[in-house]
């Protein structure tokens, strides 16, 4: 909040390709690259991060759209909350729309980028379950114009990490065809970060049912086996409605299985109860799941 | 003040009347809408001097420790630091406070709250000089916070003054009297934040004479000048505070705490020093709403009439004193509404903790308990099966009631009026029989809200607030008026906070002196004292005051045509710019009038004195009360727990509107600021430490959190005793919205709802059948 601070002079490129975006920041290792910058100037802005030189990627065209490649939507990494929030995108990826409308006031969703999310990671990211259901992969541009793939999820577990001076070029989405929904819970009626997100997506080709959970945790959980009990009740050749008790089964399993209860102490004591706050986030996915899968269904 | 029939005053009493331009009862813009959207208004953040360094505080990561030692070496060797100033440099006294000094300007030996002040830092850019504050080595000894108030009676004290401020024993009427009806309950309230529109920011320069100006947004300038003025160990006229544009205050604004370590490193280092604070900084050093914890037993008879309240009431004060003496008294003694209640026994205790300081925030006290006494009458309600408005009205405060201070209530009160006039408003119709209007669910427009288990419920309350300093406190306000040139001026240190008082001003002088044309002058402590923008006090001792200095000088200028034209003053009459007689015979312009004279006048207004509540709780402490009631619709998704307040409907006591425009945005501020205290606003801390002082984390209502605000009705019932018989609107809202909100909550879940802000669990009800 300093205005009129003086500024040191600060080294600013703005390359026009990911490969030269990936040149700069080889060139300068200590740069940091910045798109949207709603998370990278919050930082700035108290203090905390003073970046010696920034790589801008709002002027690289290819990362701001998408293509198509054999039934996937190749996703550009700088696609704005905004743009995938619009009805051609929604009509895409329903759920990824959904989850961009919900990311936030209109301030940020204009500004920040798919790309931005995934890096960021927060365990807040609305775009994250959304992609996890989703299986989403990363396609990432190395030195060289090298190319690789890394499914979303190992990147947010962990299990694979980004290089020195490598980028999220594109998100590869497969394009399902079918309904998707994303429902988040947040504590108030405008724009809030979410307290539990609900991701659900139907693959009638598999004959799947795709779940992730966000929020709860700093990664997004996948309930699988109930992905696999529900799935084997649909109708995918009919109707591929469902009871209501077999949606409400599905939402405390998928509960459940992402709020387990604490293990039994090792000296074989009594399990103490969840406390109210945990009983209430398991009430809370369970429903979201619920009416995510129900509205799929419908 | 009679309305004077003469001046033209338009009454309201003519339902035809067309709204005047200027003048009372107009709507009139604020003066600085202009600069505000084109951004040029003068805020303390973006002052510049030349050659100026940036200041940086020190804060505690604790909020219990022992200081073993502060290593400021480190720091100050740093290029580009030039000055750190410790509780080593404080010249003056070592610690400042509004009623009893007893918070430290930098912790020396122990800290007692997280964010406390250690050390202040100046230097030549804002990053060195942060830098510095962080090479600062303080070595702690960490101790245990004392964070639940309960527990802070039996604990060690945290301050040489001891853990109780002030307990005060309410005793009024018979003991022993029970009622047929009895209900208990007990009710938490979280901590508030102003979160002020910009953080705290102020420039401090020295002065050639050793003194310092200090430009900063503060609400209080010459109480804060006298505090900064005995730590600087300099007379107050050396210490001057130029008051900025105030980006909009709802507390206290730039406390002594952001000023005095500013005006030191001036001092010190003689150049211009500028600090602007993070947000961090601000939600961790400024005063907070008090958390309270509320124990409620009322008594009613078979026909819900109130026999008895009991309570005891419980303000977290935090580690300093601040403005905990006369919360408490505000809590204490509208522990019970605008009920008639024969028989109370209160009990209210401040007691300090190592939580976030508490101070003066609009309402304070007085919303607390109303949040609680609604809780116990909509309980009453349900266990009479009365309905909750109906049992109110049988218990309403009127005119010539008396309150549980022994305190009879003179000014108008037409408490039943206001809560019939939002029961029998029309309700908002429900989304199901106008389909096609899209339906906000809660949870927002992307969110999961999902009809079927939404609920809507509908609940009222009725607030009441006092207005002005209680309990002795001196309220005198010195405002003067200039004219020249057919341009007035208005000279008082009143700060304009937003509250719309240089708006007020100006109206004020131009339906005085018909002079359209009126500046309101910049403040500062050169000016004679204002006293502070709280409770109201601006709209009626500083206008009271620019009122009868207005007519000073109307008196000054018609007194030579009088004189002339053989008849008195008060036959003449002053409009567009233009004096003539009563019979309109003799005219003349004021300008001619004037002859190139420049006329001043100076006043004071100063209403009557209080008395400070005696060992029982007993006296005349207040000057004025306030009433409102709000009915409130909210829709509850019953599974999530999520709500939205889908209309409030207000009726307020407001003796007369001044300014229509301003009266419905204070009202509709009011009502927002209440929708946050009772759904999202609490500042959460992990013993003693705050967790998340942001605004991501800390959630501000936003437009679409806000609901429709329906003003329902003004009752103008003129109180005789204030300036143009008009009553401060700005806390009354703050004061009655969270509770009616956690009332409609109540009746749409069937919970109980005893905890503000009302968390999403405490909101789910059984599952919706069918779904």
């Amino acid at each position: 909040m300093t205005t009129h601070a003086p500024q040191t002079a600060q080294f600013v490129t703005l390359p026009a390709s990911l490969d030269e975006a990936v040149a700069a920041l080889t060139a300068m290792p200590a740069a940091v690259p910045v798109a949207g910058g709603t998370d990278l100037m919050a930082a700035v802005n108290k203090g905390q991060l003073r970046p010696a030189g920034l790589v801008g990627l709002g002027r690289i065209s290819e990362l701001r759209g998408w293509h198509y490649q054999d039934g996937h939507a190749l996703l550009g990494a700088g696609l704005t909350h905004a743009r995938m929030g619009r009805p051609d995108f929604a009509a895409l990826i329903p759920a990824l729309a959904a989850s961009a409308r919900a990311a936030g006031p209109p301030q940020i969703r204009n500004a920040g980028t798919l790309g931005g999310n995934i890096a960021t990671a927060a365990p807040t990211g609305d775009a994250l379950p959304v992609l996890a259901a989703l299986e989403a992969d990363l396609v990432v541009g190395g030195p060289g114009g090298a190319r690789r793939e890394i499914p979303v999820s190992h990147l947010l577990a962990g299990r694979e990490m980004l290089a020195p001076a490598e980028l999220i070029g594109f998100v590869r989405v497969p394009l399902l065809h079918a309904p998707q929904v994303f429902l988040k819970a947040t504590g108030r009626t405008g724009p809030g970060r979410a307290t539990a997100s609900v991701a659900v997506v139907l693959d009638p080709a598999r004959r799947g049912v795709r779940c992730a959970v966000g929020a709860i945790a700093p990664m997004p959980l996948r309930p699988l086996e109930a992905e696999r009990w529900i799935a084997s009740l649909i109708d995918w050749d009919g109707a591929r409605g469902l009871a209501q008790e077999a949606l409400a089964a599905f939402g405390e399993y998928v509960a459940a299985a992402c709020i387990p209860d604490p293990p039994a102490p090792a000296d074989g004591g009594e399990v103490p109860p969840p406390s109210p706050a945990v009983l209430h986030l398991r009430r809370m996915v369970a429903a979201l799941a619920r009416r995510a899968l129900g509205r799929a269904l419908s | 003040m009679s309305n004077d029939a003469a001046t033209g005053t338009p009454t309201l009493d003519g339902p035809q009347q067309e709204p005047p331009a200027h003048g009372l009862g107009a709507s009139l813009p604020p003066a600085d809408a202009r600069a505000k959207t084109e951004g040029t208004f003068p805020y303390a953040a973006d002052l510049w001097a030349e050659g100026l360094l940036w200041a940086a505080i020190l804060r505690s990561p604790h909020p219990h420790a022992r200081i073993v030692s502060i290593d400021t070496a480190a720091a100050a060797e740093m290029p580009g630091v030039r000055a750190v100033v410790t509780h080593e440099d404080v010249p003056g006294d070592s610690a400042y406070g509004r009623r009893i000094a007893d918070r430290p300007v930098f912790a020396s030996e122990v800290v007692r709250h997280h964010g406390e002040a250690i050390a202040a830092v100046a230097a030549d850019h804002p990053d060195t000089a942060r830098l510095a504050a962080a090479a600062i080595a303080v070595e702690y000894e960490v101790l245990d916070p004392v964070t639940d108030p309960e527990k802070a009676f039996a604990a060690e004290p945290l301050h040489p003054d001891g853990n109780l401020i002030r307990h005060i024993p309410l005793r009024y009427g018979d003991p022993d009297i029970t009622g047929e009806v009895v209900v208990e309950g007990l009710y938490r309230i979280g901590r508030q934040d102003p979160a002020p529109i910009g953080a705290e920011a102020g420039l401090a320069v020295p002065r050639p004479d050793g003194g310092v100006e200090i430009y900063t947004a503060s609400t209080d300038p010459h109480t804060d000048r006298d505090l900064a003025a005995a730590c600087f160990g300099l007379e107050p006229d050396r210490v001057k505070i130029v008051v900025t544009g105030v980006p909009g205050a709802t507390g206290d604004r730039e406390d002594p705490g952001f000023q005095i370590p500013l005006g030191l490193l001036a001092l010190r280092t003689g150049c211009p020093v500028k600090l602007a604070a993070t947000r961090e900084e601000s939600f961790l050093g400024h005063a907070h709403r008090h958390p309270t914890l509320l124990r409620y037993r009322h008594h009613a008879d078979a026909e819900g009439r109130l026999v008895k309240v009991e309570a005891q009431i419980l303000l977290d004060a935090g580690a300093y004193a601040d403005a905990s003496s006369e919360s408490l008294a505000a809590a204490v003694a509208f522990a019970c509404g605008p009920y008639v209640v024969p028989h109370a026994f209160i009990e209210g205790w401040a007691v300090r903790t190592n939580n976030p300081p508490s101070g003066h925030v609009r309402g304070e006290g007085a919303m607390q308990v109303c949040a609680a006494y609604e809780g116990q009458m909509d309980k009453l309600a349900a266990k009479l099966g009365v309905e909750p408005a109906e049992l109110r009205l049988r218990n309403v405060l009127a005119t010539g009631d008396i309150l549980p201070t022994s305190q009879t209530v003179t000014c108008p009160a037409p408490v039943a009026e206001l809560l019939r006039s939002v029961r029998d408003f029309p309700l908002p119709p429900l989304p199901k029989d106008t389909p096609e209007a899209a339906w906000l669910l809660p949870g927002g427009p992307e969110g999961a809200g999902e009809p079927g288990a939404v609920r809507r419920g509908v609940g009222y309350a009725l607030g009441m607030v006092h207005m002005l300093g209680a309990e002795g406190a001196d309220e005198v306000s010195t405002a003067t008026v200039k004219v020249h040139d057919g341009v007035a001026t208005v000279i008082c240190a009143a700060v304009e906070t937003g509250q719309g008082f240089a708006t007020l001003a100006r109206q004020i002088v131009q339906e005085t002196l018909g002079i359209e044309e009126v500046h309101v002058a910049s403040v500062d402590t050169d000016q004679p004292p204002a006293g502070p923008a709280a409770h109201g006090r601006h709209t009626w001792v500083s206008g009271g005051a620019v009122e009868r200095a207005a007519k000073m000088v109307r008196t000054q200028l018609l007194q030579p045509l009088a004189h002339k034209f053989g008849m008195s003053t008060e036959l003449l009459q002053i409009t567009d710019g233009k004096i003539t007689s009563y019979d309109g015979v003799l005219s003349t312009t004021v300008t001619e009038a004037m002859d190139g004279k420049e006329l001043w006048a100076t006043a004071q207004c100063r209403p009557h004195p209080t008395e400070p509540l005696d060992a029982s709780g007993q006296g005349d402490a207040f000057v004025g009360l306030a009433f409102c009631a709000i009915r409130a619709v909210v829709d509850v998704d019953i599974e999530l727990g999520s709500v939205r307040v889908v209309e409030m409907a207000v009726a307020q006591d407001v003796g007369r509107v001044l300014n229509p425009a301003q009266l419905a945005t204070r009202i509709e501020a009011g009502v927002t600021q209440g929708i946050g205290t009772a759904l999202t606003e609490n500042l959460r801390t992990t013993r003693g430490v705050v967790r998340r002082p942001d605004l991501t984390g800390y959630a501000l209502p936003t437009s679409l959190d806000a609901p429709d605000i329906r003003i329902v009705k003004l009752v103008e019932e003129r109180d005789v005793v204030a300036p143009f018989g008009a009553k401060p609107a700005s806390a009354a809202p703050v004061v009655t919205s969270p509770a009616a909100v956690a009332s409609a909550v109540r009746a749409a879940t069937g919970r109980p709802i005893s905890r503000l802000p009302i968390r999403p669990q405490a909101a789910v009800a059984a599952a919706p059948a069918g779904s």
